[in-house]
């Protein structure tokens, strides 16, 4: 009996351990697929999509976190295939670096002017 | 003279802004592939279309010879109408046309070759579309053309016409 309940546990562990790796994947893979635009139907994302592109897409997605892909390899295996554009979130570099620290700047500018502002007050 | 300053900057800050945004208004935000890139053949397995072989990509392109790799479907309007210019293409010796079946139904795709004739030297099938995503395409038809490095020298979205049959005859010339 003591032998029954103990094969049970470590099959129940065991089951629930895979169920809670599923459940991770799952997440992963909406994530990324909520990150990367469908690029035949406008406005809309991968994950959001139903057309042979997107289900294409989200069908390699999943073979590669199966295969234990890393979600930035994932990305960057798609910009090489389709380009920057595919990603919604854009990359640093030289031709974003405006879109990146402009807000960053006039953040920076606007403090101190109301910094200016409140210490005249 | 303070204010005179702070005017001055914020209509140039402005300006620029505007001119930003304007700009911005002539950018199409329609995606639009980049076709002039040139990138390495992807490796890949794919079920043979006479046959249940998996046959790898090694073994099809082989080294100085020039080929063109065409996305098509049964169910593909254009497809039908690019075909009698890759039927005409295939006659020429310099360049082998490989096919790829894209989410089709093998028997529709049968008959589609049946009726308008095989210009393909090879035909593999691509059941879920996921071999066409490793050759960068994003639906059908789509073509490529492969230089005897193993490279996508071309791209060309959409069904083929006899300009593009010009273009790809005198790069493999």
């Amino acid at each position: 009996m003591k032998i029954i309940k103990i094969i049970l546990i470590i099959f129940l562990s065991l089951y629930f351990s895979q169920l809670k790796s599923d459940e991770k994947n799952n997440e992963l893979e909406n994530k990324i697929l909520k990150n990367i635009r469908c690029l035949i139907c406008q406005g809309q994302s991968v994950y959001d999509s139903e057309s042979d592109f997107a289900s294409s897409i989200k069908l390699v997605v999943n073979k590669k976190i199966n295969d234990g892909i890393q979600e930035e390899q994932i990305y960057d295996f798609l910009k090489k295939k389709y380009g920057v554009w595919i990603v919604y979130e854009p990359e640093l570099n030289k031709n974003t670096y405006i879109l990146w620290f402009l807000p960053l700047l006039l953040f920076c500018v606007g403090g101190a002017i109301i910094y200016k502002k409140i210490k005249k007050i | 003279m303070k204010n005179k300053i702070r005017l001055f900057f914020l209509v140039i800050f402005l300006s620029f802004c505007f001119i930003i945004f304007l700009k911005g208004l002539d950018n199409s935000n329609i995606y639009t592939p980049r076709i002039s890139e040139q990138k390495k053949l992807p490796i890949f397995q794919a079920k043979s279309f006479n046959s249940d072989i998996y046959i790898k990509s090694e073994k099809i392109f082989e080294k100085n010879s020039f080929y063109i790799v065409n996305i098509w479907a049964s169910w593909c309007i254009p497809c039908r109408r690019e075909h009698p210019l890759l039927m005409k293409l295939s006659k020429n010796k310099s360049v082998k046309l490989i096919g790829l079946n894209y989410k089709d139904n093998i028997n529709n795709a049968k008959k589609f070759i049946n009726e308008l004739g095989n210009p393909y030297f090879q035909i593999l099938i691509d059941k879920y579309g996921t071999l066409a995503v490793e050759f960068g395409a994003y639906g059908v038809p789509e073509t490529f053309l492969i230089n005897q490095d193993k490279i996508i020298v071309k791209k060309f979205v959409g069904p083929i016409n006899q300009q593009i049959i010009d273009e790809i005859k005198l790069i493999i010339k």
